[in-house]
Order: C-alpha cells, then structure tokens, then sequence
C-alpha cells in the first residue's frame, strides 16, 4: 500500500508498534444516506506511550477507538478498507475467537460515563472477577483477592469493603476508578480511553488522569486517550492527533503542536480554549458546524470553517504536509502556519 | 418515593443514599443492596402488594391442600338437595347435581392454578427466550421471528383457542390430563407473542447500554453477554406481564370451560363450575356467584400484584 510509505505517522520507530491503524474507512449506512465518519485514520502508539486523540463530537475519534476494538455495531457501520495491527497481527481479518482474545488481554478499553459502562445489577466486585473467572480460569477466592488488590491499584479506599457494593453506591471519580480497575483486570498492553474525563468535575478529572498516567508508567502500557479537552490532553499525552471530519488532519508530538499548531483547525482550537488574561472579551469559537459526514465538502473539509482558506483549499483535497521533521498536517500551507506567517 | 404515607418510614434509608461525600472517609457498614432486595424493601410497604399477596397466597393454598378448607368430598354429589340454597352445612349451598360447591369451590382452584402457572411459564420461557435472541442479534433473525410473532398475534385469542382445542381434542379418549396440557398450550402458543415484544424491545434497550459494549470491549462471548448482561437489566418487563398473565390465563382458562372446550366433568375447576350453572342461573344464581367470584378475586389479585410489582421494580416510578 502506497499510502502507508506515504503516511507514516510521526515517532515511529522501525519495527513493530504496539498498535498500528492504516488508512482506516468507515462507513454508516442509513436508508437515507451514506456518512462517510472515517476517511483513511493512521496511527501508531508504542508501548509506554499516551497518544492524545483530540477532536469535535462526530469527528471520528470514539468510531475509530470502537473500530480498534471490534466492537464498532453492523449495521450501520460498516469497516470499508484500512487495517489494524496489534503487535503485527492483521485485526480486521482475525477470527471472531482471536479478536475476543485480544480484547480485555490486549486491548481494553474505558468508556466516557462509568455509571452506563457498570451493569447496575452486578456488585462492582463481581464485574472485575468475572473477568477472571471465565479468562484466566481463576477460583472466586483468587478472583476476589485480585480483584481487591485492583482496586486498591486505582485507589478506592476500603477497597476490601468497596469490592461488595453496587455501582451505583459508587461516587462519579470512584465509578471511573472501578470501570479502569475493571478494564486492567487482564493486563491490557494497550489501553484506550475513550473520553475518560467528561463525565466527572474539574478536581476529580486531574486525579483520574493522574492515576492514568501513574498506572501506565507502572505496566509500560500504550494509552490511546480520547477527548476534546486540550487542557486534559497538555498534561498527559506524548503525541497528539487531530481528527476533523474522520480524517487525522495534523499529527505532531505535544510540544511543538501546542508552541506552533501547522493546521488552521488546531490553531483555531487553541484560540477557543477559555483564558484568564483575555477575560472580559468575547470568547473565540470556530465558526460554522461541524461537516456532514453523508456530505462532505469538496476540497479540504476544513475550508468552510478556515480563516485562512484560498482558492485552492476549495478544490483540492490537501496531502499530508511535514512541514517539521516529525510533523504532519493535512494543509496547503502547513509550512507558512509552521514557519509562522 | 412518592407516596406520602411511606416517607417517614423512608427517611433513615434515603438519608443514607444521599452521603457521597464523606465516602472517602467512612466505610460504610450497611450491607450494599441489590436491585431485587430494593423492590423487595420497597412492596413490603404497599398496602396493595399487601392485600394481593395475601390472596393469591389464600389461593395457592387451596390448591396445594384442598383438605385444610373442608372436610365435604367435591366428588359426592346427592340429587335430593340440588339446588339448595347455603346454610350452615353448605356454606355455598349445593348445585344443579347436588354438589357441594364450598368443596367444590375450593378443589377448583387447583386446575385453574396448574393452568395459570403453566401457561405463563411457558409463555414466558418461549416469548422471552425469542425476544432475548432477536434482541440481541437483530437483523434478519429479528425479522423473521417478529414476523412469525405478528403472524400469531393476529390469531384472535377465543378463535385460536376453540381450533385447536376442538381439532385436537374432541376425541372421547383424550384424558383429562392430555385436556389439561392442551388447554395450557394452546394458551401460551397464542399468548407468547406478547412476552416476545416485551422481551425483544427490553434486549434492544439493554444490548445499547454501555455496559454491553464494555463488556464486548473486554472480550465477553455472545451467550455470556446475553445471559449474564442482558438478561438480568431486561427481565423485569417480562416479569410484571407474567403476574399480569396469570391472572388473565385463569380467566381464559375459565372461558376456555365455560365454552365446553377446556377442562370438563369430573375436573373440577371454576370455569367447569360456571358452565354447569349456566343453565341454572336464574333459578339457583348462587351456583354461579360463588365460583365466580373467587375467579375474579384470583384474577383481580395477579393484576394487582403485577402492577405492584412493576411500581417497585422500575426506578423511574418512585
């Protein structure tokens, strides 16, 4: 596949990456339409590494996390071309069986609101030690040990209490620290985290990030975060991709994307983020709404919504630039934005 | 919690469910409780669950052992005192063959009962079991069970019921146990549409709920997820249109009789009892009075057992 030379995210290092996504299509079918929500997705995350996936709501990042997972719903979505390799091993075409094996052991994953993602009729101990039970073949004595043991990992006090209560005894942070405690029981080498935070207040979302990243460091786990909140993404992640209208339109290490973003759509998100000094002006947002994914524009998607937008924008569909070594973007003028008008 | 008579008593529990806070700090002892244990909290405060339980307890009891209620045989009939009126020997008086309809009355509740439970057992075992299936997998599976489910649905419930039984059981050497089982499937053969609607709408609510998906996301197998996931958060519609049921397959039971094509002499059951004073009415209306009414009061009792039991079971109505 020529795209694969031609897209190759940035920091990856030759060899196997833990979790490889290439030019990932994802359709959802309706009677009505077709919405095109991924148009050739490309990633890599390494063991021990946090990739940030940010991007508006419809932009594509939690179908490309269900997609990952095999847990994307037939219909209406519907897998049109692409591949995902987990430690080399081709995802898409592997057996019902084997992607069930990856799934829990290989890649877990941790949903946006722990009270849904917790079956309110089991106590939060039965949910982890089910796990065990039936994967790792655990008696319920063993089950129940460990799966203290876990909760103490994510700090839940009275964990040996706790481990008997149902969710919805739980307090929001605790609910999100059990739904991790639960996504870890198998000893995932990846995890991704589709928006973790949201659902929880300001404090509570620093300490559950916190302990994310603690328990990555701990297991050299890779983390694929998921969020539209780039104060979240700041702190934790190694490298970030933008998504805009299921395509990754820049790819760039945290640093330098925060110093200088190389796409008019990053740029104009971190102008929208709230900020004390500017305070009492008029809070900037991007204009317009996000594309319909049956109908997307002709050209760059972003046009519509860009600033900086040119004839050319309007008509030609934008190659991945890499305006900096290790940098990529899906704009005509990356370079210009780079080396900064 | 709405009801004002229960939010004394109430208190102390909600007190308890409202301290988040501090949940750091305290351990909490009291014992965690279950969805089932909370509804079960929650009946034992209702003045109707109260007095349908009571009833339908009353009843099974009278099936279970006839013989605790009377000492008259339901089987010895004496033509000198047809017709008689209650009096003190004969609490309910005596029937058109000299029965004597206490006993009677009594021994009845067995077959209709056996019917009752039957039936909805089975209604719900095959209704819930395709409704769970088509919930989960959808599609075209979905599709052709519902449709098999309209198919049956259409089948006016008295019309279904008088075909089958008069085509399968209108032989003279049909026993009476064969009668029985007929009654009972020709009732859940065309009531089990009902359970599968409920059950298939419960599946599809439950199969999007997040917590399907996370355990898809971790690895979970098919049948594991339906039965361990779904099955448990989707059940209680089903349940409350079970108590529902059982009140109203008495009743078909009893029509089912009452039309002469049900359970028949020597079975004792109400709705025997009501076909044998039809003709009689007007002359001895007790004969028809008593049955009957111990058959409302059963039905009557289901029905608001079930409704009590849907109160408590769903968390949105409190």
């Amino acid at each position: 596949m020529s795209i694969q030379d031609e897209a190759l995210p940035v920091g990856t290092a030759p060899g196997t990456p833990l979790l490889r996504v290439r030019d990932l299509h994802v359709e959802f079918r309706t009677r009505e339409s077709v919405a095109r929500v991924l148009n050739g997705v490309s990633y890599d995350v390494e063991a021990g590494e946090t990739l940030a996936v940010l991007g508006e709501s419809g932009s594509g990042k939690s179908v490309t996390a269900q997609t990952v997972m095999g847990i994307l719903d037939t219909p209406p979505g519907h897998i049109t071309g692409g591949s995902i390799e987990f430690k080399g091993e081709e995802l898409l075409t592997a057996t019902d069986k084997r992607r069930r094996e990856v799934r829990g052991s290989g890649i877990a994953m941790i949903f946006q609101d722990a009270l849904s993602a917790l079956n309110p009729v089991f106590t939060v101990g039965f949910q982890i030690e089910e796990q065990l039970r039936v994967r790792r073949a655990m008696s319920r004595k063993d089950a129940r040990k460990r799966a203290i043991e876990l909760l103490e990992q994510v700090k839940i006090p009275n964990a040996a209490g706790r481990v008997k209560q149902y969710p919805h005894e739980f307090s929001g942070g605790m609910r999100q620290r059990a739904m991790i405690a639960m996504s870890l029981a198998l000893d995932p080498e990846l995890l991704i985290a589709d928006e973790p935070t949201t659902a929880l207040d300001v404090t509570v979302q620093a300490q559950i990030m916190d302990l994310l990243k603690e328990l990555q460091l701990q297991r050299q786990m890779g983390l694929v975060l998921i969020t539209h909140d780039l104060g979240v993404v700041a702190e934790v992640a190694d490298r970030i991709a933008v998504m805009y209208a299921g395509r990754i339109v820049e790819h760039s290490d945290a640093r330098s994307l925060y110093r200088r973003p190389s796409h008019p759509y990053t740029e104009a998100l971190l102008e929208s983020v709230p900020r004390l000094d500017l305070k009492g002006t008029e809070l900037r947002s991007i204009k317009g709404l996000p594309p319909n994914l049956a109908d997307i524009p002709s050209g760059c998607p972003f046009h519509p919504r860009c600033k900086r937008v040119r004839d050319v924008c309007r008509t030609d569909v934008p190659p991945q630039h890499e305006p900096e070594p290790g940098r990529l973007s899906a704009c005509h003028f990356a370079e210009e934005l780079v080396a900064g008008d | 919690m709405t009801d004002p008579s229960t939010a004394a008593s109430g208190s102390s529990v909600e007190a308890d469910q409202f301290v988040t806070g501090a949940e750091n700090a305290k351990p909490t002892t009291t014992k965690p409780r279950s969805l089932a244990s909370d509804a079960w909290r929650d009946l034992r405060r209702r003045p109707l669950f109260i007095v349908s339980a009571a009833l339908i307890l009353l009843v099974l009891l009278m099936a279970a052992f006839p013989f605790l209620f009377t000492q008259a045989d339901p089987n010895y009939a004496e033509l000198s005192r047809s017709r008689g009126t209650p009096s003190a020997q004969a609490w309910f008086g005596y029937d058109n063959q000299g029965y004597d309809i206490y006993a009677r009355t009594i021994y009845g509740a067995r077959a209709s009962i056996i019917v009752g439970l039957v039936a909805t057992a089975l209604t719900v075992l095959i209704g819930g079991t395709l409704g769970l299936l088509a919930g989960y997998y959808g599609g075209w599976l979905d599709g052709l069970m519902s449709r098999i489910a309209d198919i049956f649905f259409g089948l006016p419930f008295v019309l279904g019921a008088i075909v089958i039984l008069s085509s399968f059981g209108s032989t003279g050497t049909t026993s009476q146990t064969q009668i029985l089982f007929l009654v009972i499937l020709s009732i859940s053969l065309l009531s089990w549409p009902t359970a599968m609607r409920i059950m298939r709408s419960a599946a599809i609510t439950a199969r999007q709920q997040d917590y399907v998906k996370a355990a898809r996301a971790l690895g979970a197998s098919g049948p594991r997820i339906i039965l361990r996931h779904m099955l448990p958060n989707a059940v209680a519609p089903v349940l409350v249109y079970a108590t529902i049921a059982l009140g109203a397959f008495i009743g078909a039971e009893a029509t089912l009789s009452f039309l002469g094509l049900g359970l028949r002499a020597p079975v004792v059951s109400w709705g025997v009892m009501i076909a044998d004073s039809r003709d009689i009415i007007r002359v001895a209306p007790h004969t028809l009075l008593f049955p009957a009414a111990f058959l409302t009061a059963t039905v009557l009792a289901f029905v608001m057992l079930g409704d009590a039991v849907r109160e408590a079971l769903d968390p949105k109505m409190r």
